[in-house]
């Protein structure tokens, strides 16, 4: 999936593995993931502050190719933060962030072009609201990848069909419900084939009734073998789709490990003590 | 009133306001964008560039502009538009009207860009666009279609402000008047209701449309 131009010798550490299509029905419609189980997302060291906002301490996190990673903890610890430094929305001051071996450029069109490998899924959805359903979905195929627009609408239609929202591709954003809006935001970060997909809060701007639509999407994407970091408390969907819960408070990691082994057994106090508050409601 | 078209070019001095209007109401519009983009680029040497501009022609009385553009650009600097004098002035005074409604479409563009959620602009990097990509898919649109209010009340501004290039002696609808105020001091009530319409039925269409316009255009979030 690599752009090629980009292939650099740092990224063949051993010889090409080939793709591992076992277990990943609809592969077809889901950039196909290479190597699973290489780190993809390695971040090192990272601090960030808001003025004297300690935001992000020390984070060491990888997360490897395939995996599902929950990230979890009590509103202000910096998860949104996270996500956001991850695609460099967000600046930081020290450590350093790596995706599929290359370091986060700083700025301009290396930064672009990284950006169009890491999806981005925002809890308020932020569709292009001028645009049509289809536009926003094949913008970023057009400008970005270079795709002829015959080729970026087939592959939006058919991208829009799979999450179930073809039938509204000539509507404005606005016509349609939150929980088909956060659908196409899906759809339109899929498109870029992204090598991983973040996705902050994705159902917290939603009513209960559209919540499962938005999540049974996540879930066909995380068993199709889909890069994933997710900020999201729906322990229902961590339970079924993650391999890996992390767990952040005042912006540190505390602890992380399998959904089971988090959820019934969590190890620090804090982990403990969020956990009561949130299965209490 | 005939002797009023007889003896004066009235139709002309009309005909030299709508000129006015429309080539400063386009090169203020070209001028104005550059210097949003300008305000809103990461590149701080541009964007104080941007400031500089609004702050200087904005606080600026426009005659004092007008003025500047003829006497300083031709009769000081030396630079001449055209070898025809009133060609030469009709141009300078084109410049003046246009540096100056610049900096108020700036402006305007700039309460467009207010309008827009800061999502807009994550959501374009985070696919990828460029700046200048996501100025000119995402941006810019949304800015103007919220600007179309504040920018019809700037044309309106401007189509009233060209009667300011007299002071150059371009033979518009306010030269029209003081040569008739000078040469035939009975018609001067005739020429003023007939200017006065003149710019109410120059001017309305253009707050009618605009009005319109931002309606139609108005992006629905
Ligand atoms: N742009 C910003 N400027 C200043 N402070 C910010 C900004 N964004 C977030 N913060 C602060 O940083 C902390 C972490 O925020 P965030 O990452 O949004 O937390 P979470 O997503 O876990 O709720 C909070 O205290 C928040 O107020
Ligand atoms: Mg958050």
């Amino acid at each position: 999936m690599s752009d090629p131009s980009g292939a650099t010798p740092q990224d063949t550490p051993g010889a090409p593995v080939p793709e591992d299509t076992a277990g990943v029905p609809e592969a077809a419609s889901v950039p196909a993931q290479a190597a699973p189980g290489e780190p993809l997302v390695v971040m090192k060291g990272v601090n960030k502050h808001f003025g004297d906002l300690h935001v992000l301490k020390d984070i060491d996190l990888t997360v490897h190719r395939g995996e599902v990673v929950i990230v979890i903890g009590p509103s202000g610890s910096g998860k949104s933060t996270l996500c956001r430094t991850i695609n460099r929305l967000e600046t930081f001051e020290s450590g350093s962030i790596e995706i599929d071996g290359k370091p986060l450029p700083e700025e301009g069109a290396d930064l672009a072009r990284l950006r169009a490998d890491v999806g981005m899924v925002f809890q308020s959805f932020n569709l292009f609201a001028h645009k049509t359903i289809l536009q926003n979905v094949t913008l970023g195929p057009i400008k970005v990848r270079k795709q002829s627009k015959e080729a970026a609408e087939k592959r939006a239609m058919e991208l829009l069909a799979r999450v179930g929202v073809d039938h509204q591709a000539s509507k404005y954003p606005a016509q349609l419900s939150g929980g088909q809006q956060q659908r196409v935001a899906i759809a339109r970060s899929l498109a870029m084939d992204p090598k991983v997909m973040l996705f902050d809060e994705p159902t917290s701007a939603l009513d209960p009734e559209m919540i499962t639509e938005v999540l049974d999407v996540m879930t066909s994407l995380a068993k199709e073998g889909m890069t994933m970091v997710v900020v999201t408390h729906e322990m229902g969907f961590a339970n079924r789709a993650a391999d890996r819960v992390v767990f952040m408070s005042d912006g540190a990691v505390l602890e992380q490990g399998t959904p089971k082994d988090f959820f019934t057994n969590p190890q620090t106090d804090r982990a403990k003590d969020f956990l009561g508050k949130i299965l209490t409601h | 009133m005939s002797t009023l078209f007889d003896q004066f070019d009235v139709w002309g001095a009309f005909w030299m306001t709508i000129k006015l209007t429309v080539l400063a109401a386009v090169f203020s519009l070209v001028i104005g964008t550059v210097v949003a983009i300008m305000r809103l680029s990461p590149v701080p040497v541009l964007r104080f560039l941007g400031t500089s501009y609004v702050n200087v022609f904005r606080n600026t009385p426009l005659t004092l502009i007008v003025f500047f553009s003829l006497i300083g650009l031709w009769q000081t600097l030396g630079i001449e538009l055209s070898a025809q004098l009133s060609v030469n002035a009709f141009r300078f005074a084109v410049i003046g009207l246009s540096v100056y409604h610049a900096a108020f479409v700036c402006e305007a563009l700039r309460s467009g860009v207010n309008t827009i959620p800061l999502g807009q602009a994550e959501a374009a990097r985070s696919i990828g666009l460029t700046f200048g990509q996501s100025l000119r898919e995402i941006i810019l649109p949304q800015a103007f279609r919220g600007a179309i209010t504040p920018l019809g009340n700037t044309l309106i501004a401007l189509a009233k402000n060209t009667t300011v290039v007299v002071t150059i002696g371009v033979a518009e609808t306010a030269y029209l008047m003081s040569k008739v105020n000078e040469d035939a001091a009975d018609q001067l009530t005739n020429v003023f209701i007939l200017s006065a319409v003149f710019f109410v039925v120059l001017t309305i269409p253009i707050g009618l449309l605009t009005g319109r316009l931002s309606k139609k255009l108005a992006v629905k979030r």
